[in-house]
């Protein structure tokens, strides 16, 4: 079954296309990560998935609720931890899941915080906590851990991963770290060129298996002879 | 403990100069004078009538004042289209200084007390007009657009983001439309009054009475700065998250 189907998708800003003719397909209960250089289009294609942009050409077809993880956290400073996910709560089961997913993410002890006293982590806890929610089919995560330190990175990473297990969910993960789209990811694909297209589509567990050298050169990293880049984020 | 030198200084200065006779009781009535004239009007009732009419006349100008720009500064900050219609007009009477409205007010309310509570209302309104507006168009667009991606419906977006999003902002402006409320206030009360505590500073002048003066300068200080700092916890309490420097 297919979760998202992107065809000839083509988007500009400032009559400038940043993506044409994209194709793109996921599948339920994958996890797709999209790579790619600054400014290829990533968050692009994430938002014209989500609603929140209009492609310009082409159709966009998602099968089943989204929920949305954005690169802050975009908490409302007004609400509590408890609050801004029920905010995105519209049904009374949905809103007797708020405790269920606050404690899946970790933060029940602090679900009567104000964003304000948060940490990085725990505010971006709490987004994922809020997309969550609703159950969704389909989970977008724009760089939802570019933002934090290096352990907290790893933390979360893991919190994810048990987490799209956990709730059988696809998941499409824009990130610019090659070791955590590795990480996650059962597909990866590099974005690039002007307009970007997929340069680079690579299975975990397929014929043949995934290769991170490849996908570095597809990001335009240069590897020396007999050595592979240590290069963690692009 | 620095903050007291200057007024107990001020004070001191005060109480030497009319104790010393540098200064004639007519031209600055000594503490002892102003405390006992306090407490003249304090026993007669006059004092508590005074200060009613004023606080009366600021709370329903400044009310009217916060409710029409409520209204008309949502509007404004809700479409571009209202905005043009409204924004425009209310800016161009922004700028003549509200007391040159006197003169038309007087003409056509005559000097009872509608021409007062008009005159607060005109003070207070701006302010919070301006403060509404610009506190809209200040809404964190991210946010918004967390609203929009969870498809948020028309009613709970402004009940549950525009109007805490917004509130600081109108908070501010109310504490400020306040101030101008009292300032307001003392030119009404100033132009025809047969009670307040701006009459009581026409009355004092014309009988030469600087103790009446005075005692009518401090019950305005006392009664802006009272509802200053009711208006001020007010802010505290409901902006409480806000994550500002002194939050």
């Amino acid at each position: 079954m297919i979760a998202v189907a992107l065809a000839g998708l083509r988007k500009a800003f400032g009559g400038h296309d940043v993506f044409a003719g994209l194709e793109l397909t996921v599948l339920e209960r994958e996890t797709l990560a999209i790579l790619g250089p600054s400014g290829s289009g990533k968050s692009t294609l994430l938002r014209c998935i989500a609603g929140l942009e209009t492609p310009d050409e082409g159709s966009v077809a998602v099968n089943g609720e989204v929920g949305y993880v954005f690169q802050e956290p975009r908490l409302f400073p007004w609400l509590d931890v408890e609050g801004n996910v029920a905010f995105a709560a519209r049904t009374p089961q949905e809103r007797a899941r708020v405790a269920e997913v606050i404690e899946l993410v970790g933060l029940t002890g602090a679900a009567k915080r104000l964003p304000k006293q948060l940490s990085g982590g725990m505010a971006q806890r709490a987004g994922l906590a809020r997309a969550l929610v609703r159950n969704p089919k389909i989970l977008l995560l724009d760089e939802p851990l570019a933002a934090l330190d290096a352990l907290k990175r790893l933390e979360l990473q893991a919190a994810i991963r048990d987490i799209v297990r956990l709730t059988h969910a696809t998941a499409v993960l824009v990130t610019h770290d090659v070791n955590e789209a590795l990480y996650l990811a059962d597909r990866v694909v590099v974005l690039g060129g002007h307009p970007a297209t997929i340069v680079q589509s690579q299975v975990r567990n397929g014929v043949p298996p995934i290769d991170r050298d490849e996908i570095l050169r597809a990001l335009g990293v240069r590897l020396d002879a007999g050595e592979s880049a240590r290069g963690e984020a692009i | 403990m620095v903050r007291f030198v200057l007024p107990v200084a001020l004070v001191a200065l005060w109480f030497a100069s009319t104790a010393a006779g540098w200064v004639k009781p007519y031209q600055l009535a000594s503490p002892g004078a102003v405390a006992s004239e306090l407490g003249t009007l304090f026993a007669s009732g006059q004092l508590q009538s005074d200060v009613w009419a004023s606080v009366e006349r600021v709370a329903i100008g400044f009310a009217c004042a916060f409710v029409l720009a409520l209204v008309l500064g949502s509007l404004a900050g809700s479409t571009r289209a209202a905005r043009l219609a409204i924004d425009p007009t209310l800016q161009a009477i922004r700028a003549v200084p509200s007391l040159a409205w006197v003169p038309l007010i007087l003409i056509w309310l005559g000097i009872g007390e509608p021409a007062k509570i008009v005159l607060v209302a005109i003070g207070a309104f701006f302010p919070i007009y301006v403060s509404i507006v610009s506190g809209i168009e200040g809404i964190d667009r991210k946010l918004l657009e967390v609203a929009r991606v969870l498809d948020t419906g028309r009613l709970k977006l402004i009940a549950q983001v525009m109007v805490p999003a917004t509130l600081p902002q109108l908070l501010i402006g109310a504490r400020l439309g306040l101030t101008q409320a009292w300032l307001f206030l003392v030119a009404a009360e100033l132009l025809a009054a047969s009670r307040g505590l701006g009459f009581l500073l026409t009355d004092g002048q014309q009988l030469s009475r600087t103790d009446e003066v005075l005692v009518a300068i401090l019950l305005f200080a006392l009664c802006g700065k009272l509802t200053d700092m009711g208006m001020y916890a007010l802010e505290r309490r409901l902006t409480g998250w806000a994550d500002t420097a002194t939050a």
